[in-house]
């Protein structure tokens, strides 16, 4: 059957029916140029948003303090939360609670060295917000578990800070005076997705200690252990018994303490991605099915076109068979190459998309937040889908073919 | 060669059946030029598809070279078709988007002959019918009677015992037919087997037997010797038409 004459005579065929075959070809290349066209745009989309949760750990959590708003055990409303040291403890016992790190807010402080001088942000904080907040440290070393023993007096600073006070000199190992205390410079860091890096990070316990902070502290970062919306639910009702049981409020009063679950909104998102991309999939696959029926459509035309020549090579001695093989290889030659082609225009437009999505992206790297990246498609789905393609136009063709093939010569000679 | 008992055929037309042979007893030899004449719709054609392997028949028997042709696959009887019969239409039956010589080499092509060998043959058959310059030629830039003669070489190039044309002189003008008639001739000559099915008497008169059908039987053979009576006959009729 895969003689050199078969194909031949395919190609003849071909080519003397150009019209017919141009219109097979295109719908099947337009089918899959849309299939891939869309998935690569529905994975664009949810890339570019996935890696924007990426700023910070996706499990991230942040618990704040507040005023109550419910009345409980005979203390009024409005009564201040306020965090000490103890509160990390209760908290990071909380089963499912992964790193955990206090904070404790200075509000703006005056960062000099040598003659230059600016007003920062000062994040104390304790190893563990290195992960909570997905920080890159460019130079040095973070803040680790020593320098909260030992409450020593190192920062951490952010690249604009450094580029601000310390132009083209090495900052490590030197000593900056913040709000008068001069402190050691041990790292620099940046945060991903964002073009501010004006943020310097000091041991918890230093800071509290220097600055007057006694216990307090004003805020928890942490991270946690959830996969699923139910999960990481419980986890925080879990928090929110355990600081009220210590603070004495209702775990219902959502003014007692604020909490923000990143996780829990993460995971909603996806849903909604999963959504858009299962709805994607429908329309893609609407698309393969309109390209199928279109194969089928014309591979029924061109049977009924053919009969009357299948009868005369019926009669001039064709078997059966060799007449199903000539017009299934004829039509999986043609879905074959087409498919082929709507795929590599397909993919090639994706691609060069990202291409030029990449080259604009250079100047402005981190610029916050891109909601489209990366559109491009597996290309296993985009080579399947081509097969199933195939497959479909082979079958619609096999059974109009196999029907002429079994059609008497005599009929399909009369047929006009 | 060919032996036909008690032939019956008909046909479904919906509800009804239409009796379209009603039990045909023929006998040709190897050899012989028959013409199968007869009014429209008295089984001419169905007679001569039957012969072809084309259609198949309800009951009788039929034998090809001592082989009894009945129930056979498609297969087959594509493969005895091939060997055996060659076919010439009314309408020719080219295909429109092959050239003659392609045309002609087709049935050497489900022969399992090379393209290269059975081009070179299909051109000998076109220059024995004074084709050869037209070998490129696609049938649509062709005459009536070239295309006839492309199909005729096609049913030639795969050396059948027997030749069945249906009305191969129908879409011609009289120069054409009897150019025609000229080769089926030569190719009877030969030794093949040329069975003709027309409904014009010069044409039948140019061969060796006429079988006349009436109503699906066989009404009467006119062999070599009474030809002569029936060219009076058929002049006679021309007088009284």
């Amino acid at each position: 059957m895969f003689d050199i004459d078969i194909w031949q005579e395919i190609l003849a065929t071909i080519k003397k029916n150009k019209m017919r075959t141009f219109l097979t070809g295109f719908s099947v290349a337009w089918g899959i140029f849309m299939l891939m066209i869309l998935l690569g745009s529905g994975n664009g989309l949810s890339n570019g948003v996935a890696a924007n949760f990426m700023n910070d750990a996706v499990n991230a959590m942040w618990i704040w303090n507040g005023e109550t708003t419910i009345a409980y055990e005979g203390m009024k409303t409005g009564r201040p939360i306020s965090f000490q040291n103890q509160d990390q403890d209760i908290v990071s016992k909380v089963s499912g609670v992964g790193a955990s790190s206090g904070r404790y807010f200075m509000g703006n402080t005056r960062y000099s060295y040598g003659k230059e001088s600016g007003e920062y942000t000062t994040i104390t904080c304790q190893p563990a917000l290195r992960d909570v907040e997905n920080l890159i440290l460019n130079e040095g070393r973070f803040i680790n578990q020593i320098d909260i023993l030992q409450n020593r007096k190192i920062v951490v600073i952010g690249t604009d800070i450094k580029t601000a006070l310390f132009k083209d000199s090495t900052a490590l190992g030197e000593y900056v005076n913040i709000n008068m205390v001069p402190f050691k410079v041990v790292g620099i860091c940046s945060e991903p997705g964002s073009t501010r890096n004006r943020n310097a990070y000091m041991p918890l316990s230093t800071a509290q200690m220097i600055f007057n902070g006694s216990n307090k502290i004003h805020n928890l970062a942490l991270t946690i252990n959830a996969s699923t919306l139910e999960e990481s639910q419980a986890i925080e009702e879990q928090i929110r018994t355990a600081l009220g049981k210590k603070h004495k409020f209702d775990p219902k009063d959502e003014g007692a303490i604020g909490l923000y679950n990143k996780l829990e909104n993460y995971i909603q998102t996806m849903k909604i991605f999963q959504a858009i991309k299962i709805f994607i999939w429908i329309i893609g696959i609407g698309t393969l099915i309109a390209g199928i029926v279109g194969v089928s459509n014309i591979m029924l035309i061109v049977v009924k076109e053919r009969t009357k020549e299948i009868g005369i090579r019926k009669a001039i001695g064709a078997s059966p068979s060799s007449v199903i093989g000539l017009i299934l290889l004829e039509s999986i030659m043609i879905t074959t190459i087409a498919g082929y082609i709507g795929l590599v225009l397909g993919t090639g437009l994706m691609e060069m998309i990202n291409y030029f999505m990449m080259q604009s992206a250079v100047p402005a790297t981190d610029q916050s937040e891109t909601i489209f990246m990366n559109p491009t498609v597996d290309i296993n789905i985009a080579v399947y889908s081509t097969l199933l393609l195939i497959i479909a136009g082979a079958f619609a063709g096999y059974i109009p073919a196999k029907r002429a093939a079994s059609i008497k010569p005599i009929v399909a000679l009369r047929d006009e | 060669m060919i032996r036909l008992n008690n032939i019956h055929k008909s046909y479904e037309m919906g509800s009804s059946s239409l009796h379209v042979l009603k039990g045909i007893d023929l006998h040709i030899e190897q050899g012989d030029f028959v013409s199968i004449m007869g009014s429209s719709g008295s089984g001419k054609s169905t007679l001569l598809n039957i012969l072809g392997m084309l259609d198949n028949y309800d009951n009788g028997t039929y034998h090809l070279s001592g082989n009894l042709i009945a129930n056979m696959s498609e297969k087959k009887a594509a493969k005895l078709r091939n060997e055996m019969v060659g076919f010439v239409f009314q309408s020719f039956n080219l295909i429109s988007f092959k050239n003659a010589m392609e045309n002609v080499a087709l049935p050497l092509y489900y022969k399992g002959v090379p393209r290269k060998k059975r081009n070179l043959i299909a051109l000998e058959y076109l220059d024995k019918l004074g084709l050869k310059e037209w070998a490129n030629h696609m049938p649509n830039e062709m005459s009536g009677g070239q295309k006839q003669r492309v199909a005729i070489a096609r049913a030639l190039i795969s050396q059948p015992k027997i030749i069945l044309a249906d009305e191969p002189t129908g879409a011609l003008d009289s120069a054409n037919s009897y150019e025609v008639m000229d080769i089926l001739r030569e190719i009877n000559d030969d030794g093949i087997t040329v069975i003709i099915v027309t409904h014009e008497h010069d044409i039948a008169a140019m061969t060796s037997q006429i079988i006349r059908l009436n109503d699906g039987r066989i009404h009467e053979i006119i062999r070599n010797g009474e030809l002569k009576q029936f060219q009076k006959e058929y002049i006679h009729g021309l007088e009284t038409a």
